[in-house]
């Protein structure tokens, strides 16, 4: 069993998200004393009742004062059974880049719903956006569950709205809880406000969710990430390709080809500073030597000459749109970087953009705005070595970045090569 | 064989992942190094992450001119062994010329200090990218701040607009004159720092393990006697059983009560504490709410 789960908030503003953290994090006693007694002055500076549970993450001047969550905090805690790293995201529209940030390691989304308002757009928008970045596991926590009387009905009703939401996304692992956050139920202990529900509380299904096989064990990728080359007595002849393994396994003695060059050695040794490895996988950061002297540069990608990436300047993708200052449109150039290779794109085209409410694909619009989603094409300086990101989260995914302000303005996911 | 890696070596993949992008990407990286066990760690991972060969960048160290003289002793004599360039920021040399003034009272802290003094020392060397060792289950604005954190002209932390920052893909691009923070182990917890020097048996300063210690009780903190410090009227000074669970400016660290002398016991007894260890030892952060967001804001690690 992996010992490390990732996992995100997702859903509306107000809906419970900050709540639900703060009370896992009590309830499995991770809080130590001096941050409760800090989150309890707090509490009672801004007037609330009891202490507000959200303040745990909600750690910011300005969060406090609005009562809303406006960056990802990032929060630890562990049982014997496994560690979590969590990313608590905001719900609220502006924020979205923030919360595309959180989710995009996780190995799994918690998506909050409000017993009594159910799904609502900004649920739509964030359920979306976790299959989107392919986030293999779901939970749905249909919280508030203490304002509905702990109806049942309530909860099939909320629940059956957000399944048929999600009949037309691709989630291959989806789950419903009702919980408390407030007060609980659900959370770490077992209810006893509802005996209609059978499955588990959400710390259980969190323990016992299966995501080793989640990664991708078969197709090996390499992006070489830094060449070492120590040039000391000791190490005279040593010439080693640093990087952290995309996936499939490498072992010394297999054959491996070199991208962008094509051609063809054998790894001599796969080295890390307690001494060689017999075999490397995701995510670990090794160095690779090979049998024959080849040019390779950071950028460069080692895979095995019979499967690797697709090499390609034209890519189709899906990109998220995080910036308000412009919109992105054909034409438009920015700077890319996908794996350990930097370079620029040209947009050719956006194919259509996703109406977040009906899914609907409106290919009248070739614009971006901010938080809109939309099928592009771009055309890149360098061939890159790409996956469909559903086959391999970190050759399938890009980062623009706006060339001006440097900041980081669109989140690529790769469908193929664009014709 | 199942393909899965401890907890402790998946930290570490990523810790290494950041110090190589790091030092792909950016012209004057920096490691900053404190002698505290997570700057400790951090040269750990450094090393590393460039073996066989040396690690690519000098060391920085914010030199408060009030360190345990364990620590200093360390430093030296670790970073000869790692082949490190050290370069030291004097917060002391400051004062002496006039340059910055110590605060008032008795045994003023120099937490303060540090701030114009790294900000300082990043524009002399023209560093792009400083490595820091802070981690986010420390506190709660740090809890918020991003692997890659970008700095503008002045220092500056801007919460409210940070960067987007996904998947392993980090955005490194900045102006002359701005820089980032980069903190490759945002995602270790200070138990994980204990169990990671047990694991790969790091040499750590003595201080960190329980010892003999002449202290004073103040503000509810146990602070080491010595030059340093000048006991207030009332203060009596006793010598008591104690380690450093964090190490910083001397006359604002607190030691706790402890008789773990092993790594074993000290990993035993941060597994059953119940309080962190900013609130346990560092008066520094007590100053207000936002004490650490502020200072932040302003360029603070
Ligand atoms: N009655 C009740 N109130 C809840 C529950 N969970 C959360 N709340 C309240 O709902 C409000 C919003 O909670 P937050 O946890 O801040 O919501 P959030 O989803 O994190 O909001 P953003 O991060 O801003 O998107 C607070 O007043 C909570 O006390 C619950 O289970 N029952
Ligand atoms: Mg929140």
């Amino acid at each position: 069993m992996a010992e490390i789960l990732r996992f995100a908030t997702a859903g509306s503003v107000d809906d419970g998200k900050s709540t639900l953290i703060g009370r896992l994090l009590y309830d499995t006693k991770t809080i130590f004393q001096d941050q409760m007694d800090a989150v309890e002055k707090a509490s009672e500076n801004l007037g609330t009742e009891g202490p507000n549970l959200a303040l745990l993450t909600d750690g910011l001047r300005a969060e406090r004062e609005q009562g809303i969550t406006i960056d990802v905090a990032y929060r630890y805690f562990a049982t014997p059974k496994r560690k979590f790293i969590i990313a608590d995201t905001p719900g609220h529209i502006q924020y979205t880049r923030n919360m595309v940030t959180g989710a995009s390691t996780a190995d799994l989304a918690i998506v909050l719903l409000d017993a009594r308002h159910g799904v609502v757009e900004q649920s739509k928008r964030h359920a979306f956006l976790a299959s989107l970045l392919r986030i293999p596991h779901l939970v749905l926590a249909v919280n508030k569950m203490d304002l509905v009387d702990f109806s049942e009905e309530q909860f099939n009703k909320v629940a059956d709205e957000f399944r048929d939401f999600a009949s037309r996304l691709d989630i291959p692992d989806l789950t419903f809880i009702p919980v408390s956050a407030l007060l609980g139920d659900n959370v770490v202990d077992r209810s006893e406000n509802t005996p209609w529900y059978d499955g588990p509380t959400l710390l259980t299904h969190l323990e016992q969710v299966h995501i080793a096989s989640d990664r991708n064990m078969i197709d090996v990728r390499f992006p070489v990430q830094y060449v070492l080359r120590p040039q000391s007595e000791e190490y005279h002849d040593f010439r080693g390709f640093a990087g952290t393994v995309a996936g499939g396994v490498m072992k010394p003695g297999d054959e491996v080809m070199v991208l962008p060059s094509g051609f063809t050695t054998r790894i001599a040794s796969i080295e890390t500073m307690d001494g060689p490895v017999e075999e490397a996988f995701a995510p670990m950061s090794v160095t690779v030597t090979l049998e024959d002297e080849i040019d390779i540069s950071r950028g460069d990608m080692l895979c095995r000459p019979n499967n690797s990436p697709t090499v390609t300047q034209d890519i189709d993708a899906m990109v998220c749109w995080m910036t308000a200052d412009e919109k992105f449109a054909p034409g438009m150039k920015l700077a890319i970087k996908h794996t350990t290779r930097n370079a620029r794109v040209m947009v050719k085209d956006v194919q259509y953009r996703l109406d977040i409410n009906s899914l609907h694909r409106d290919e009248s619009s070739d614009l971006l705005e901010l938080n809109e989603i939309g099928r592009v094409t771009l055309r890149c300086t360098q061939p890159l070595f790409v996956d469909e990101y559903r086959r391999n989260r970190t050759t399938g995914s890009f980062i623009l970045i706006d060339e001006h302000t440097n900041t980081t303005v669109g989140a690529g996911m790769i469908l193929g090569v664009a014709e | 064989m199942s393909y899965e890696l401890s907890h402790l070596r998946e930290l570490e993949a990523e810790s290494i992942h950041i110090f190589r992008e790091v030092a792909s990407e950016f012209e004057r990286p920096a490691l900053m190094f404190s002698g505290g066990k997570d700057s400790i760690v951090m040269l750990r991972l450094a090393e590393k992450a460039f073996h066989p060969c040396k690690i690519p960048f000098p060391v920085l160290h914010v030199d408060t001119g009030h360190n345990f003289p364990e620590v200093i002793e360390f430093r030296d004599r670790r970073l000869a062994e790692v082949g490190a360039r050290l370069i030291v920021g004097s917060v002391q040399e400051r004062i002496d010329s006039g340059q910055l003034k110590e605060e008032p009272g008795l045994n003023p802290s120099r937490n303060q200090l540090q701030t114009p003094v790294l900000l300082e020392s990043i524009e002399e060397n023209e560093f792009d990218a400083l490595f820091g060792g802070a981690r986010r289950d420390e506190e709660k604005a740090r809890a918020k701040e991003r692997v890659y954190s970008f700095r503008d002209d002045f220092g500056q932390w801007d919460p409210k607009n940070q960067r987007p920052e996904l998947w392993s893909l980090y955005n490194g691009r900045t102006r002359k004159g701005e820089h980032i923070r980069v903190f490759p182990i945002s995602n270790w917890t200070e138990l994980d720092i204990w169990q990671y020097i047990e694991a790969e048996k790091v040499e750590i300063p003595q201080i960190y393990y329980s010892h003999q210690r002449e202290i004073v009780e103040r503000d509810g903190m146990l602070i080491a006697t010595g030059p340093l410090n000048t006991l207030a009227e009332g203060e009596t000074a006793y010598t008591e059983t104690v380690r450093y669970r964090t190490i910083g400016c001397m006359t604002v660290t607190g030691a706790v009560e402890s008789d773990a002398d092993t790594i074993e016991k000290v990993i035993a007894e941060v597994a059953g504490t119940r309080i962190t260890e900013r609130g346990a030892t560092r008066a520094d952060d007590r100053v207000s709410e936002a004490a650490m967001e502020d200072r932040k804001k302003e360029g603070y690690f």
